[in-house]
Order: structure tokens, then C-alpha cells, then sequence
């Protein structure tokens, strides 16, 4: 359905094979330490979950790896390259999209407008025809139109495509802030919690989703979730993080029977 | 996110001393650089390099007496932005509301406790005298208690919960209401400041030292220790009273501070009170100093940068980038001023401020900023 | 009952995407606009042709030039009167040095002066934001100020310290300067106007005005979508500036035809340009010419208008007034409508499309 721009797709990294690997990263605010020694890798065209109680260092796990944080120690490396410190807008151009705990939409734009923005970075006409709107410039403008009506298909958003998005409920957010990673058409997309506050009926419609984007596109995911179920459903391999250290890596049936992620959720007797 | 709950290893100076060491430090190798090259002879006298980076120190070193009248004017001139700025750090800790008007607040109460000492000896045929310059200044402080109450009911309540710049907005109007509604009331002509009949000092002492005269006014004396008084009560008030308390429980989060049932709408008219009474006493220490006009506008907006150096949220960044601000632009002005053809005044605040801010974003005395997402 | 779009279907995106998706809408603007060329410059009496039609043109570009900075990205500045005088200063000196091109290329480069000024005093912008940048682009607005005074290059020289509009011709016809008329500054001056809010309209709604957006509505996602935060908001200072300086350059040599060194361009001209994006609307560009059409339209209305029907007030105290009522209004329009003038316009359409229906 969304056909994979030339520039995003490297035939370099087949599938199966290692498309991002994080290797002893840490990360540190003032004197908390937030992320301490974590390494794991992720491979093209599976999905892979980051589980961990409260606070232990997810999220931070994420914007490492698309450059809003800046880890001190340890390397990302991602398509084969390795990489100190890379910009937000740079990890975004190499294909890397992500949603976000709290949504992080654009509030006073439209549906339309919000996934919209998914595609500037393929949007290339400079200041010049952007000002006379027309010609090359409304052409781009038009093709790109076509792009996005496909994910508001797909994402079966038709009707919200004209509202602001500060009048949705919370689930259908959730569904254009997808759309809006989607729009992107990225090659690792990083979805953090994309289920917190559903319901039961929401939740099953966005597992579809997600499993239909890593199915029909291939796209790799890495993927925050709380609900277990989902997660052991969803994902092809699981990292347990606690207190910002990995304390399991593998399947989920492997992670489900060791015994320090249990002790991690239910505590141990002392 | 991240609540890791381990405690760093307390550093041996707090962040604020250890900015302070480097930027000192960073002082004195310029200042040591200027001496290299003057003394090599790269820099000749006369040169553009000799006049910015030279010419003035020698001139403070060559006329101790000017260098102690400029530094003085300029903490005189500190003293005064820092008690604006504190009427905005107030309100700001309080609410969470930028109060842009405060430094009108500060024209409006001078310009009401002379406009009502006016009309009640002019037109009411009272005496003059000290009895009638306490009553006009009951009516003042009675004026700001009801412009605090108005502000609380017309402006703060609908608004609450609206996100910083909306009320940012709001205090703007708020500022031209004032200029207005002052306007309007008292007429636009600069007004004396009723200095004696308040019982503040008004003559001036001349020292001789360090070779020359220095001429320091009593009033100006009179405001720094009423400042200080001032700042000094205001700091026991929140740190060991009931509302106080609750003050900085309002600051620290509203939600729960409404939820163990302190009222919201009495701690800002409280608030908003007291940056109103502050206003009061700079209006009348600035009023002493020049006219009474809302051409004091412009001088009022300086407390801008010195919040911006100091932090909204910091008292004691208040005084300091208060102190730094008018200290900086008097120097500024006296010692290159010439320069660049004199009036740098009314800009050179903003530029120290933006210096500032383009090496630390959150102020002197503000945590570093960590984003989240 | 005749604003209605019933019957009118969109069969491509081009179509879907205009401006005015609306038939209605489209002719109701080219009557405006015919009516603004061909009517009002011969039915308007000198008047309200000096006092309203021309500041009203002049200011509208500077407002929505403050309000793609403000409206559309989010960013508060309190300069926009030291950026306006860098255009018309600008555009004196250009004239004075070139006397041989014609004004209103002047006029029209001026702005690139304007938005070069913008992008210096814009640079702080990536790394403090919010109020603090607001205070920072007071910095702007002083300096600023202060150079138009304390420069005499700036000014020829002029022992008044002021600048005097010279006569400059188009096709023979004078168009500033004191011999020129007023129907003629009125006529270039619209074309300035309907020029550069098509263009801003155009800006607005592709890529940059949505990356605009995303930067205001939430700069942090903005950056995680690829958005260059630094590009976005000096392009966005930039064009702003842009058109701050092409309304300077307009204010000075065809509504004023002259300026005081540093009087023209204070602090309080920037504030009621802020003013007047709040009032209008934020992010809305009819919203920028309702602001700006009602703060040039109230003191005129309040000096003239009520003596007019017997109401005796002074222009002092008319002044004191508007400063009153555009305080008031600020603060009224912040509490029940943050989108200004411009959203009751909106829900005025949206009644009219339903009348007489209630819904």
C-alpha cells in the first residue's frame, strides 16, 4: 500500500540482519544515572519490545537512539554506521520515526496538517515556489497529498482528516500521532506506549495496525509497552530493562520464565 | 522517566559559586591579556583597541573618586531593578504568571499616592504636611489591595490553567489598562514625589576620599536600607508564616496545593498584594529620584533583563542580576558610553542580559534545563 | 442560506487544498477586492483616506508579518517597531545613494535589509525561548531605536535629526513626497498589501508554514520529525522582519511622509502591532487585517467620531481611552476568545452556512 521511497530502503541491510545496535550505553543526568551499561541490538523487520517497570529508563532508551539525548558512554550504531552523537533531525532523515508517551501532536493543526508534516522531510521545493504556490511546488505539494491519504486509509481516519487534533479523544490522538510516524515512511519506527489509556477495542485495533505496518512494509519496530499481553503477542524478541540495567534479552517465552523479570515485576521476598 | 534514586556526591562549591570562580577566572585572563598587549606595544594609545579595552580602565584607575561615584549610582540604580524584579518573582513563583505589568504597577501606586496627596490638598483644602502624606499613602496601599483583587477576579480566575505566554498577553493589556486608566485619573504631567512629606531624607553628604569628592544622596541611602529591610522581612514572611507556607506550596503545584485546601484565589490576591506594595515603596524611592510620569515605562522594563539574569523564580538572582544590571549600565555608559556617542543606556542592559542567556539559557541561578518527552 | 457549499465537490486534491476551497468565498474576496481598487480611492474623502485606509495598509503588513512570527511559530517579539524602522531607514538611504531606481524596488529590498537584521537579532532564538526570548527582542527594539537616533548617516545628516520623504516619480506620476496624491499612495500601497499576503497565504500553507506550526504547537516533536529547529525559526524571523521593513519603508514614504528620529518607530508602536495580533487572531492572516484595521480605526473613531454625534472629548483624553479599551478588549478576547476577531468571523460563516437553521 505505501510504496517505500528509493531513499529510505538500503538494500545493504537484508532481513533478519542487525539494523541497530546499541552497545554499552549509558546515559547519565547531573548525578542519577538513568541508563547504565545497556547493550542489544534490534534486526531489520522484527519487532522488538522494551519492557521494564516505572523508571527504568525506556523512554531515555529511546531518545538515545533518535538523538534527543546524548549518551556518554557506549556507541548506537544503525545501518552500519556508528555514531557518537546524532542530531534529532538527522536520526529523522535516516528513517527513524517514532510516537510518543505523552502524544506529541501538533495541537492547532488539522489531522491532514499533523501527518502532513510527516512528509517535509521528502518535501524538497525551496522558499522561492513554496512562495508563489504553484507550478513544481503545488505538484510536490499534491503528490505527497496522495501519500498521506494512504495512511489515513489505512488507518481508517477518513472522517477526523479536517479536525484539530485537539479535539480528539485520546485513542484516535494516538492513531493520527501513528499516522504521523507513518507518513514518514521509516525504516525503524519507535513507538512508545502506544496503547497507554486504551480500551479493550482500541487496543486491539492499534496491535492490528501494528502488526500490519511491520508485516506489509516490513518497517522494523521498537516498541514501550506496559500491557504484557500485547507485548508477548506482538513482539519477536523482548529486552527487560530495570533501574536503567538489562536484566533479560530473548523471545518472549524466554523472558517471561526468568526469574530476575519476575522478581523485577513482582518483587522479592526478602 | 528516569527516577533513579541515587544521590549524587555533593559538590564542594554549589554550581552558582563554581560559576562564579570561572567567570572570574575567565576575567582575569582577559584583564591580564590587556596588560600583555598594552605593555608589548601592540596596542598603541589612541588605537580603537587601546580606547575599548584600555583607555577605560586606566580612567578608573587614574580617578578612584569617579570610579566609587559611578559604582555607587549603579547600585543605587541595582537596588531599584532588583525590587521590580522581586515584584515579578513574587507573583511568578505564586502563579506561574509573567506579570509584565509589574513595572507599571510600580508608576501606577507613585503615581497615585502623589495624585491623591495632590487632589486632597488642592482641591479638599487639607493641610499639608506629613499626617496628609500617611493618609494618601493608606489610600495607595488600599489601591493596590483593590487593583490585587480585581486582577485576581477579572484576569487570573478566568484564565487559570491557560499556558504562560496567553497570560503573558493578558499582563500586557493589563500594563496598558494602567497606562491608561493612570493617564486618565491623574493626567499626564509628571508629578513631584512628596519625598519630605513622608519623612524621607532629601539633603546629601560629600566625602572626600581617595583623593576627590564623592557625593552621595541620603535618599538614596534611605532606599538601599529599605530595600534591604524590605527584602529581608519578605523572606521571613515566606519562609515562617502560615500563608507563606502555603505560598510555596502554590508554587511548587497548584493542584495540590488546592487539594490539602489552600485557596488559590486568596494566596494570589495575597500575592499579587504584596508585588503591589513593593511596587508601592520602589515607586516612591524611583519617584524621589526623577519625576513621577509613566515615561518611567521604559525604565520599568529594564527589570526584564535583570529577571533574565537572575532567574524568575530566584530572589536572591533578583538582587544579584539586579545589582550586575545597574552596576553593568552605569559603568557602561560612563566609561564607553562616549564611544559609541553617548545613550547606550537604554539598550546595554538587554545586550548583558542576551550575553548572558547565549552561554547560560536558564539564568544565573536556574537548574539546567533537562528536556523531556 | 446563500453561503452554502452544498453541491460543490471536490474531485482532486488541488481543489481540496486551495485557500479558499469555498465558491462563495472566492467571490466574495474578488468583490472586496475590486471594490478596494476601483471604488474607494474615488468615493473616500482625503480623510479617511490619510487617517484610516493608508496607517490601515501600511501597519496590516507589519502585523502580519509579526504574526507569521508570533501567530504561526510561536515566537513573541516585542521589536517589530525597531524591524519597521529598519526598512524605512533602509529605504532612505537606498533612495537617497540611487535616486535613479525606482522607489518601489526600494521599498520592496528594503524589507531584505529588515529580515537581515531580524535573522541577527533572531540567532538567540534556538536556545531561549518563550519569555525569554521576548525580553531578548526588547534588546532589538532598544538598540535599535537608539541607532536611528545616534546614527546621523542614517538620517543624511538632517540637523532635525529627521527624515523627509524626497518626490519620487512612477511613469511621471509622483508617488511620494508631498506633491503626490493620495488616491496614488493609497493605489500603490493596496498593491503592496494584496502582493504580500498572497505570498504569505502561499508560505503559510505548504511546508514551511507547517513546519511553522509544528515548531510553535510543540518544538520538541517538531525536531524528532526531521524539523531543523534553527531554520525554521530564522526563516521564520526572517520573513517576519521581511515584512516588518516593507511596512516601515510603507508607513514612512506614503502614509507619514516623514519620521522623527526614533519617535516613530518606540516601544509602544511594537506593542500595539502585538496588540493587534491578538486582537485580530494569532496564526489567522484575515485576523492580521482585522487587528490591524481595528487598532488604526479606534483612535480615529473615538477623536472624530464622537464629537461627531455630540459626545465632546478631547484627543488627550481620546488617547487615554484607547489605550484603555485596547487593554481591556487584550485581556476580554484572551478570556473568552484566544483566537481573536478572527475565530468570531469563523463562527459567523459557520452560522451563516446552516441559517436558518440552527444547526
Amino acid at each position: 500500500m505505501l510504496h517505500v521511497s528509493p531513499q529510505s530502503t538500503s538494500a545493504a541491510i537484508a532481513k533478519g540482519e542487525v539494523l541497530l545496535n546499541v552497545e554499552n550505553v549509558s546515559l547519565r543526568f547531573g548525578g542519577v544515572k538513568a541508563i547504565s551499561d545497556v547493550s542489544f541490538d534490534i534486526r531489520k523487520g522484527e519487532v522488538r519490545a522494551i519492557i521494564g517497570p516505572n523508571g527504568a529508563g525506556k523512554t531515555s532508551m529511546l531518545n538515545c537512539i533518535n538523538g534527543f539525548y546524548f549518551p556518554q558512554e557506549g556507541h548506537i550504531t544503525y545501518k552500519g554506521v556508528r555514531r557518537q552523537k546524532v542530531r534529532p533531525h538527522e536520526a529523522a532523515s535516516s528513517g527513524i520515526a517514532r510516537t510518543f508517551q505523552n502524544v506529541a501532536l501538533f495541537k492547532g493543526m488539522s489531522t491532514l496538517d499533523n501527518i502532513m508534516t510527516g512528509r517535509l522531510l521528502k518535501m524538497k521545493r525551496g522558499f522561492l515556489w513554496q512562495c508563489l504556490h504553484w507550478g513544481p511546488a503545488q505538484a510536490e505539494e499534491i503528490a505527497h497529498r496522495e501519500t498521506v491519504e494512504r495512511v489515513i486509509d489505512f488507518l481508517e481516519i477518513q472522517a477526523i482528516r479536517k479536525t484539530p487534533v485537539g479535539r480528539l479523544p485520546y485513542g484516535l490522538q494516538k492513531r493520527v500521532e501513528l499516522g504521523r510516524a507513518l507518513a514518514a515512511e521509516p525504516e525503524l519506527l519507535l513507538l512508545d506506549e502506544p496503547m497507554a489509556g486504551m480500551n479493550l477495542e482500541e487496543k486491539e485495533d492499534m496491535c492490528r495496525f501494528i502488526l500490519d505496518v511491520n508485516q506489509q512494509f516490513g518497517t522494523t519496530i521498537a516498541l514501550i509497552e506496559h500491557d504484557m499481553g500485547v507485548v508477548m503477542d506482538l513482539s519477536d524478541r523482548v529486552v527487560v530493562l530495570e533501574y536503567g540495567r538489562k536484566i533479560a534479552d530473548g523471545t518472549p517465552d524466554v523472558v517471561k520464565a526468568d526469574q530476575k523479570v519476575i522478581d523485577a515485576y513482582l518483587g522479592v521476598a526478602h | 522517566m528516569s527516577a533513579v534514586t541515587s544521590t549524587a556526591p555533593k559538590p564542594m562549591l554549589s554550581p552558582a559559586m563554581m560559576a562564579t570562580v570561572k567567570v572570574l577566572g575567565v576575567f582575569g585572563a582577559i584583564a591580564l591579556a590587556i596588560v600583555l598587549l598594552v605593555q608589548s606595544g601592540a596596542m598603541p594609545k589612541g588605537s580603537i583597541g587601546h580606547k575599548v579595552l584600555a583607555a577605560p580602565f586606566i580612567d578608573m584607575w587614574d580617578l578612584p573618586d569617579l570610579l566609587v561615584q559611578t559604582l555607587w549610582e549603579g547600585l543605587v540604580a541595582g537596588v531599584l531593578y532588583a525590587l521590580i524584579a522581586l515584584g515579578f518573582v513574587l507573583i511568578f513563583k505564586a502563579s506561574g504568571v509573567f506579570n509584565f505589568a509589574q513595572g507599571i504597577m510600580v508608576v501606577f501606586s507613585a503615581l497615585t499616592l502623589v495624585g491623591s496627596y495632590e487632589i486632597m490638598t488642592q482641591r479638599m483644602g487639607l493641610p499639608t504636611g506629613v499626617a496628609v502624606a500617611i493618609l494618601a499613602l493608606i489610600v495607595a496601599v488600599a489601591t493596590m489591595f483593590v487593583l490585587a483583587w480585581l486582577v485576581e477576579r477579572i484576569v487570573l480566575r478566568p484564565l487559570v490553567n491557560q499556558n504562560e505566554i496567553i497570560m503573558l498577553m493578558a499582563t500586557v493589556g493589563l500594563t496598558y489598562f494602567l497606562i491608561g486608566f493612570g493617564e486618565y485619573v491623574f493626567g499626564g504631567n509628571p508629578k513631584v514625589m512628596i519625598t519630605a512629606e513622608l519623612g524621607l531624607p532629601t539633603g546629601n553628604t560629600q566625602f572626600n576620599i581617595l583623593g576627590g569628592r564623592v557625593n552621595i544622596q541620603h535618599l538614596d541611602v534611605a532606599a538601599a536600607v529599605i530595600a534591604s529591610v524590605m527584602i529581608a522581612g519578605l523572606a521571613f514572611f515566606f519562609q515562617y508564616t502560615r500563608i507563606g507556607r502555603a505560598l510555596r506550596a502554590v508554587a511548587d503545584s497548584h493542584k495540590a496545593a488546592l487539594s490539602v485546601g489552600i485557596s488559590l484565589n486568596q494566596i494570589w490576591v495575597i500575592v499579587w498584594f504584596t508585588a503591589g506594595i513593593v511596587a508601592l515603596v520602589t515607586g516612591i524611592m524611583w519617584g524621589a529620584r526623577s519625576d513621577v510620569s509613566f515615561a518611567l515605562e521604559i525604565i520599568a522594563l529594564k527589570a526584564l533583563p535583570v529577571l533574565i539574569l537572575g532567574g524568575f523564580t530566584s530572589v536572591p538572582g533578583a538582587i544579584v542580576g539586579g545589582l550586575i544590571i545597574g552596576i553593568g549600565e552605569k559603568m557602561g555608559e560612563g566609561y564607553w558610553g562616549p564611544l559609541l556617542g553617548g545613550g547606550i543606556e537604554t539598550w546595554l542592559a538587554y545586550v548583558i542580559a542576551l550575553g548572558f542567556l547565549l552561554f547560560r539559557p536558564q539564568g544565573l541561578f536556574g537548574e539546567k534545563i533537562i528536556e523531556r518527552i | 442560506m446563500f453561503y452554502r457549499e452544498t453541491g460543490q465537490f471536490k474531485t482532486n486534491y488541488a481543489d481540496d487544498m486551495a485557500i479558499f476551497p469555498i465558491r462563495q468565498d472566492r467571490i466574495g474576496l474578488a468583490l472586496i477586492l475590486a471594490f478596494a481598487f476601483l471604488v474607494v480611492p474615488f468615493v473616500t474623502s482625503d480623510f479617511t483616506l490619510k487617517t484610516i485606509m493608508l496607517p490601515f495598509l501600511a501597519l496590516s503588513v507589519a502585523v502580519i508579518g509579526l504574526n507569521i512570527l508570533t501567530g504561526y511559530t510561536g515566537l513573541i517579539s516585542l521589536g517589530s517597531a525597531g524591524f519597521m524602522g529598519v526598512g524605512a531607514y533602509a529605504c532612505y538611504k537606498l533612495t537617497t545613494i540611487f535616486p535613479e531606481v525606482n522607489i518601489l524596488i526600494w521599498i520592496f529590498v528594503s524589507g531584505f535589509f529588515a529580515a537581515a537584521v531580524g535573522v541577527f537579532f533572531g540567532l538567540p532564538s534556538l536556545r531561549i525561548k518563550g519569555l525569554y526570548l521576548a525580553v531578548a527582542t526588547l534588546a532589538a527594539q532598544f538598540f535599535l531605536q537608539w541607532a536611528f537616533v545616534r546614527i546621523p548617516w542614517l538620517f543624511n545628516y538632517n540637523p532635525s535629526g529627521a527624515i523627509e520623504v524626497p518626490l519620487r516619480t512612477l511613469f511621471g506620476v509622483p508617488i511620494t513626497g508631498p506633491t503626490a496624491s493620495l488616491e496614488v499612495k493609497y493605489l500603490i500601497c493596496l498593491c503592496f498589501v494584496v502582493g504580500m499576503t498572497w505570498l504569505a497565504s502561499n508560505l503559510v500553507h505548504g511546508r514551511i508554514g507547517r513546519s511553522w506550526m509544528a515548531v510553535r504547537d510543540m518544538d520538541i516533536a517538531a525536531e524528532l520529525m526531521g524539523i531543523k529547529l534553527l531554520n525554521a525559526k530564522l526563516m521564520a524571523f526572517a520573513v517576519s522582519s521581511f515584512y516588518c521593513g516593507v511596512s516601515g519603508a510603507l508607513f514612512v514614504f506614503l502614509y507619514l511622509g516623514g519620521a522623527e528620529a526614533g519617535t516613530e518607530f518606540a516601544i509602544r508602536l511594537s506593542f500595539l502591532i502585538l496588540f493587534a495580533v491578538i486582537i485580530g487572531g494569532a496564526g489567522s492572516m484575515i485576523g492580521s487585517f482585522l487587528g490591524a484595521g481595528f487598532i488604526v480605526a479606534l483612535p480615529t473613531i473615538l477623536k472624530f467620531g464622537l464629537p461627531a454625534i455630540g459626545i465632546a472629548i478631547t484627543g488627550a483624553t481620546a488617547e487615554k481611552i484607547v489605550l484603555m479599551i485596547i487593554g481591556a478588549l487584550t485581556i476580554y478576547l484572551l478570556i473568552v476568545e484566544p483566537h481573536g476577531l478572527a475565530r468570531i468571523w469563523q463562527i459567523m460563516k459557520q452560522k451563516l452556512r446552516v441559517w436558518p437553521f440552527p444547526y
